[in-house]
């Protein structure tokens, strides 16, 4: 079949949708369509953010035991779960944006992981642990290029009393993150879950 | 259709839901104190009572303050003078060499090891921290505020020395 027909098959199939669009309504009245399209709209918009919220947690990051039995294993060891204060971060506050836009664009490369999850591309710790280095990667080339934009969700820079962070932070913080020379990833590496072999791997 | 596709919607927003792991609380039971603690190591009990368990004692901080500490005798591994909680060690990676290498110390003010840990056991010089000096804390120790079970009479390097320059 020539290209031209597979166009001229389309159009005959869409026409009858087309010209329902394209015409006036017959029954319903102008006040019951917009006000109906605009329940619609609320009620879609409702629909879709509460259920990427519900991908927004850490009952369903850890749903998968890839995510349970690896990292959320190894986070709970960590202070961004276990602390003084008992305040704690969840997987979504450091992977995902919390702004709306930036959400948006990481849920799409998200989907990339629901494919490796349906083919089982990290399903036994050996194979994790052979992906680990790249798998970090990708999040330190992420926070690298936002400026650490999710730890600076919670922590930043401006709020820290210097003076009752040891002597060495206090110095190290003021030189590098104040001026802007250094971001947080760049010495916070491995903070949440166990580093990959960092041989050759520029630090600090 | 509509309905299976309902039925999954609803499914899948419920599995999503918060699951909260019901955990017993209760109060701590009143403190057993052991009596003269510190001194007593070598009755099983300590003397707490029979029928009675005593409390732990509380935990030991980290000293976190920064400043070198005296060595106590000649080619004492010096001690580590901060916390390193959760500093990773592992056969991946070598936290403490971040600051302490020789290209870093000088950026975050960090003694740098000394020249012996870049050679090896046949005396060859390395680029980095030589395998057997790897593992730091296996000679290098942070210290706590915990009090010693038994007193000690041992005395230091330092106190020695300005004792006997005093006699």
């Amino acid at each position: 079949m020539t290209r031209s027909g597979i166009w001229n098959r389309i159009r005959s199939w869409l026409a009858p949708y087309w010209s329902a669009i394209r015409s006036p309504s017959r029954f319903y009245s102008l006040g019951f369509l917009t006000l109906g399209g605009f329940l619609a709209g609320v009620i879609f918009w409702g629909a879709f953010n509460t259920a990427m919220e519900a991908t927004n947690t850490e009952a369903f990051c850890t749903g998968c035991h890839e995510m349970n039995d690896n990292v959320f294993a190894e986070l709970k060891t960590t202070i961004h779960y276990n602390n003084r204060s008992g305040v704690r971060a969840v997987c979504p506050d450091c992977h995902v944006p919390h702004e709306w836009t930036y959400k948006i664009a990481r849920k799409m490369q998200a989907s990339k992981e629901v494919w490796g999850k349906i083919f089982g591309s990290v399903d036994t710790r050996e194979k994790f642990l052979k992906m680990r280095l790249d798998l970090a990667q990708h999040e330190w080339a992420r926070m690298k290029a936002n400026d650490s934009r999710e730890c600076r969700n919670c922590h930043q820079y401006d709020s820290m009393d210097l003076t009752r962070q040891s002597r060495r932070a206090a110095n190290i913080h003021q030189h590098y993150l104040g001026t802007g020379e250094n971001t947080c990833i760049d010495c916070h590496k491995g903070i949440a879950h166990q580093l990959p072999s960092m041989a050759g791997i520029p630090q600090g | 259709m509509r309905h299976a596709l309902l039925l999954l919607i609803a499914a899948t927003l419920i599995a999503c839901g918060p699951r909260h792991e019901e955990v017993p609380r209760r109060a701590p039971s009143e403190r057993v104190t052991v009596t003269g603690a510190g001194q007593q190591i070598d009755a099983l009990r300590r003397g707490v009572p029979i029928d009675q368990e005593a409390s732990p004692v509380l935990l030991p901080r980290v000293e976190n303050f920064d400043r070198p500490r005296p060595v106590n005798y000649e080619m004492q591994p010096p001690t580590i003078p901060h916390a390193i909680d959760n500093y990773q060690l592992t056969v991946n990676t070598n936290r403490c060499m971040l600051c302490h290498t020789r290209s870093n110390a000088e950026k975050f003010l960090a003694p740098e090891v000394s020249d012996a840990h870049y050679v090896t056991r046949d005396g060859k010089v390395l680029e980095e921290i030589s395998p057997r000096r790897y593992f730091c804390v296996q000679c290098h120790v942070p210290q706590t505020d915990a009090q010693p079970l038994v007193e000690s009479r041992y005395r230091g390097l330092e106190a020695r020395s300005t004792s006997e320059t005093t006699r």
